[in-house]
């Protein structure tokens, strides 16, 4: 029983190694892909529209709804102190530095994330990613770059707008529902908000972007096992993606503190 | 020539090919046969390089591909033209886009890609008007039809066909196989085919038998039906007696 017990760990550990290491070596010959041939231009622009532009009114939604909940609470809280005043800045900077990255992240990772994996799975299993490496196209160049560079560099226009929304969001809880003073809400953002909070927070989505479409794409890439290899792909790249995303939030705030 | 050394494959515990050794002439059309499950289609992909062999040389005009680099081995696609038992297609191109997809991302003009498509389509006599339906619009035929006349943009010198006729009727089968033959015959191109269609024995020049991993016979189609192989006796004529143990029990009421 204690050999099987350690048997069963060491296939764990190598299941574990196997799969890190083909994760980060699909990132690597993407990498090496997209610097080594021709960016498909239209491609491209098609994948950020799929992953940004059509999630747009989610992410308004999220930031919209996020940023009024904040105010909500943040009153709450704040009165019990007398610190109404503070409640512009402190919704503004929480939607630009965490609520809006994390939040739209989260949501994107639900909608794009999974349909990269669900598309990519399913080209896999019908052979179609099979028929492309035989017509000599390269499968990276035409199927994953476009995805990961769209990933990442929509997401930041995607935020801002969930950012925007956010504070838009609070502004009107604050004004017309608890009756706050307006100019306590837009002078507490001025004077509290910088322009590096708005750089950490772009940041913060490219980067978690990048995580979503990475992930997606590696997980669709590497499916088998027909269509419930597919299921299994999506719901994995949904989880593994917010994983790292929440993960990933925590050390880049680390690191953008110090810049 | 292509040349099938020892061939071997394992999927984790499982050898599907145990030591394939085949000779497939230039400008014929070799049809591999078997039972369900052999591992004709695992043989087939590891013949072009989608699979690599566990053990074994698949050797391609002197050049043995099992070795080749990535970079290497997309060359060596030049020379292939692969036809899915499911046509692969591209769901989100249409045909037009389908078909020329190899010239349209070598960024050539559009004016010049449509008249090379439109003679591929002619060539597997589908009309015009299906240049942009989409893969989903397409009967199971017409799709068959698209990924050759796609293959074909490529003027490989080897086409390997995987099933193509599966799920096909008689008549459109038939129809896919004269095709096969006059592609073969027009373009001296080498045809190298999985099918469990007999019907194909009246376009094919050689069979082989695939059975537990290894070629059981080699030989000429004309002749199949006088051969008494064992294995291609039994296998042909659909006989549950013989050397081939049927994963299924035979039913003595049909007898």
């Amino acid at each position: 029983m204690v050999i099987r017990f350690i048997n069963a760990i060491g296939a764990k550990t190598l299941y574990i190694c196997e799969h890190t290491g083909m994760f980060a070596l699909f990132l690597f010959y993407t990498i090496k892909t997209a610097c080594t041939t021709r960016l498909k231009l239209n491609k491209l622009l098609t994948q950020m529209e799929n992953i940004g532009v059509n999630s747009f009114y989610i992410a308004v939604l999220t930031g919209t709804f996020a940023g009024m909940v904040f105010a909500l609470q943040s009153y709450i809280g704040f009165k019990r102190a007398g610190g109404e005043q503070f409640i512009g800045p402190v919704v503004a900077l929480g939607m630009i530095r965490e609520l809006g990255p994390v939040l739209t992240g989260l949501m994107v990772t639900g909608r794009a994330g999974s349909a990269i994996a669900a598309e990519l799975g399913t080209m896999r299993i019908t052979e179609q990613i099979d028929a492309l490496t035989t017509l000599r196209i390269n499968t990276f160049q035409y199927l994953v770059v476009p995805r990961i560079l769209g990933g990442t560099i929509i997401m930041p226009f995607l935020t801002l707008f969930a950012m925007i929304c956010g504070v838009l969001g609070g502004y009107v809880v604050c004004v017309h529902v608890l009756l706050l003073s307006p100019e306590d809400y837009i002078n507490g953002i001025k004077t509290y908000v910088e322009l590096a909070d708005i750089r950490g927070g772009l940041i913060k989505a490219s980067a978690f972007g990048f995580i979503l479409s990475w992930v997606g794409s590696y997980k669709g890439f590497f499916t088998n096992g027909g269509a419930r290899g597919v299921g299994i792909a999506t719901t994995q790249s949904v989880v593994v993606s917010s994983i790292m995303i929440l993960i990933s939030n925590y050390f880049l705030t680390k690191m953008l503190e110090r810049m | 020539m292509i040349c099938l050394r020892n061939l071997k494959k394992r999927f984790g515990d499982k050898w599907i090919t145990k030591g394939v050794n085949l000779d497939i002439p230039d400008g014929q059309m070799t049809v591999i046969i078997g039972c369900s499950g052999e591992g004709k289609s695992v043989l087939l992909k590891q013949i072009i390089g989608l699979l690599k062999p566990t053990e074994g040389q698949v050797i391609v005009d002197g050049v043995d591909i099992t070795n080749l680099s990535e970079h290497e081995l997309a060359q060596h696609y030049a020379k292939f033209g692969y036809v899915f038992q499911f046509a692969a297609l591209l769901d989100s191109l249409n045909v037009y886009e389908n078909i020329g997809i190899t010239l349209l991302e070598e960024n050539q003009s559009p004016d010049t890609v449509l008249p090379i498509v439109k003679e591929k389509l002619a060539m597997v006599h589908l009309k015009e008007e299906t240049l942009y339906k989409y893969p989903s619009e397409l009967s199971g035929g017409m799709r068959k039809r698209v990924g050759l006349a796609r293959t074909l943009v490529t003027k490989p010198e080897v086409i390997l066909y995987d099933e193509p006729t599966t799920g096909l009727d008689p008549i459109t089968s038939r129809v896919i196989h004269e095709l096969m033959h006059d592609m073969q015959k027009q373009l001296n191109i080498t045809s190298v085919v999985i099918s469990h269609d007999v019907e194909i024995f009246k376009f094919a020049d050689n069979i082989a038998l695939l059975h537990d991993g290894i070629i059981k016979y080699f030989g000429d189609a004309k002749t199949i039906w006088e051969s008494d192989n064992p294995y291609i006796y039994q296998f042909i004529r659909g006989l549950p007696e013989g050397p081939i143990q049927s994963e299924i029990p035979h039913s003595s009421s049909h007898e």
